[in-house]
């Protein structure tokens, strides 16, 4: 039986507006394992949408190929209007090139499941490391930039501490800070607070909570924390098998899920 | 105790104290554009690299020492000793110090070039400021034990007639047969000289590696 592709009209951006990322036919396999099984995928800019779905169905990896950290075998990308994998060249497509790739990825940024800081750089650097050497932003207004994004993430105190010396939740601040500085277009957060002590979630979901509310940015926010989910999204994807099985705004994907899947899935994750 | 046999071995010492230094340097920069080259993605950089550090590391160091000094005049192309002898040593360490450049690149998290290239980092820059700066910390050990191993090889230069410590030594013992005294006293003066060393790298690991702090 064919699995219920995504109904378009679930989506809560206004027909006629260009996505921000659009997944068309991509396939990425592991070996015998597929994992992203020609996937149809779209983001309206500024959307905030939360992917759900059981381990190993492939969430993870729609954040890592839109990072360009995993290469699709087949299908293609695009962000903000530019294929990701792939350059116009003439009336041809070729594969994009080292060039081409970092045009692309400047529009998106990742915090990672298990932060990833730089642990030879002190908070303050990290956060100025990328706008200082990447986006060749001068040091003083990078500094001050850094200044207020810590003291937003609640860390205004610890600008010259190592990452080593900060707790779970206070390094995962410092990892957001540390892509907010960036400023994408779009955000991935690659569940976030899967690698915290339970008392420590709540610090880094309130401080996504704030971002999300704020803004113009669109976010793609793999979790496994459903509660925050509801309250966070405008959409919910809820992935499975490599495919959107299910879409549509938190209110009717919580309360009345269509797909069989979904609702095994919820009644499994709601229960424990 | 033989005291006065010292002002000669001390002029060895010098140059026995040159020969590592100037060795050492070459051999770091050697150790890091072969580490590198292993690493690098095209595969004939990779190859020369891999050639490199396979035929150093699978020939005798004095052997390699004799073929700069006796054959490469051969050539047309005459080394002093001091030059053949630091090349024999620099090439030689490089090529044990290539191995460990690679294996202190490679033992860096994959989480850190993840995050370099979420912050869209290009390759040259993720590995000046992110990859090497950790790399550095890990290469720092195995560096240490590799530059005594190699203070303690500069006296093989004595077979090239560069007259560093153990040649003094050796001279000093066939004019004054005085063996026991003169061959004791080199053995304390490499210590010496290799003790201190690996302090110094010791404090330069703590120093380096205060980022792990608490």
């Amino acid at each position: 039986m064919p699995v219920p592709t995504a109904d378009p009209t679930a989506r809560t951006f206004p027909a006629g507006t260009e996505p921000i990322v659009r997944f068309e036919k991509v396939t990425k396999r592991f070996g015998h394992l597929t994992v992203l099984d020609e996937l149809d995928f779209e983001v309206a800019p500024g959307e905030k949408t939360a992917i759900i779905g059981p381990s190993g169905s492939g969430k993870t990896t729609i954040l890592r190929v839109l990072m360009t950290l995993v290469k699709p075998d087949s299908g293609r990308v695009t962000v903000d209007g530019q294929y990701l994998y792939h350059r116009r060249v003439g009336d041809k497509l070729l594969p994009a090139n080292q060039k081409h790739l970092r045009e692309v990825r400047k529009n998106i940024g990742m915090v990672f499941q298990h932060f990833n800081l730089f642990p030879h750089m002190k908070v303050l650097r990290n956060v100025t490391e990328g706008p200082i050497h990447v986006l060749g932003v001068p040091r003083k207004e990078a500094e001050e930039q850094a200044t207020d994004l810590l003291e937003k993430v609640g860390l205004g105190d610890k600008h010259d501490a190592f990452p080593g010396q900060l707790s779970g939740g206070q390094k995962q601040r410092v990892a957001i800070a540390r892509a907010l500085a960036m400023k994408p277009k779009v955000m991935l957060f690659d569940e976030v607070t899967s690698a915290l002590d339970p008392e420590l979630v709540g610090e880094v979901l309130g401080i996504l909570r704030q971002i999300a509310a704020e803004g113009e940015m669109s976010m793609l926010i793999v979790t496994h924390e459903m509660g925050f989910a509801r309250d966070v999204a405008d959409r919910v994807v809820f992935f499975d098998a490599g495919q959107v099985a299910e879409e549509g705004p938190p209110s009717k994907i919580f309360s009345e899920p269509e797909n069989e899947r979904t609702q095994a899935f919820l009644k499994a994750v709601l229960e424990h | 105790m033989g005291f006065d046999l010292l002002p000669i071995l001390l002029r060895g010492m010098w140059l026995t104290v040159q020969l590592t230094l100037v060795s050492a340097g070459f051999a770091l920069i050697i150790a890091l554009l072969a580490g590198i080259g292993r690493l690098a993605p095209w595969r004939p950089v990779r190859w020369l690299a891999g050639i490199y550090v396979e035929v150093f590391r699978g020939t005798s160091i004095l052997v390699q020492m004799f073929w700069f000094f006796f054959a490469l005049p051969l050539f047309g192309i005459t080394l002093t000793p001091f030059v053949a002898g630091v090349a024999a040593l620099a090439l030689n360490m490089g090529a044990y110090g290539a191995e460990i450049v690679r294996g202190a690149i490679a033992s860096v998290p994959k989480g850190q070039i993840e995050a370099s290239i979420a912050l869209n980092m290009p390759p040259a820059l993720r590995m000046r400021r992110v990859v090497l700066p950790q790399a550095f910390v890990l290469m720092l050990p195995p560096f240490g034990n590799l530059i005594v191993e190699l203070l303690k090889a500069t006296a093989l230069v004595s077979l090239i007639t560069l007259p560093d410590m153990t040649f003094r030594g050796v001279a000093l013992q066939q004019t004054t047969g005085r063996t026991l005294e003169i061959f004791t006293w080199l053995l304390v003066l490499y210590f010496a000289l290799a003790y201190p060393l690996t302090r110094f790298v010791r404090w330069v690991e703590k120093r380096a590696s205060a980022f792990r702090g608490a």
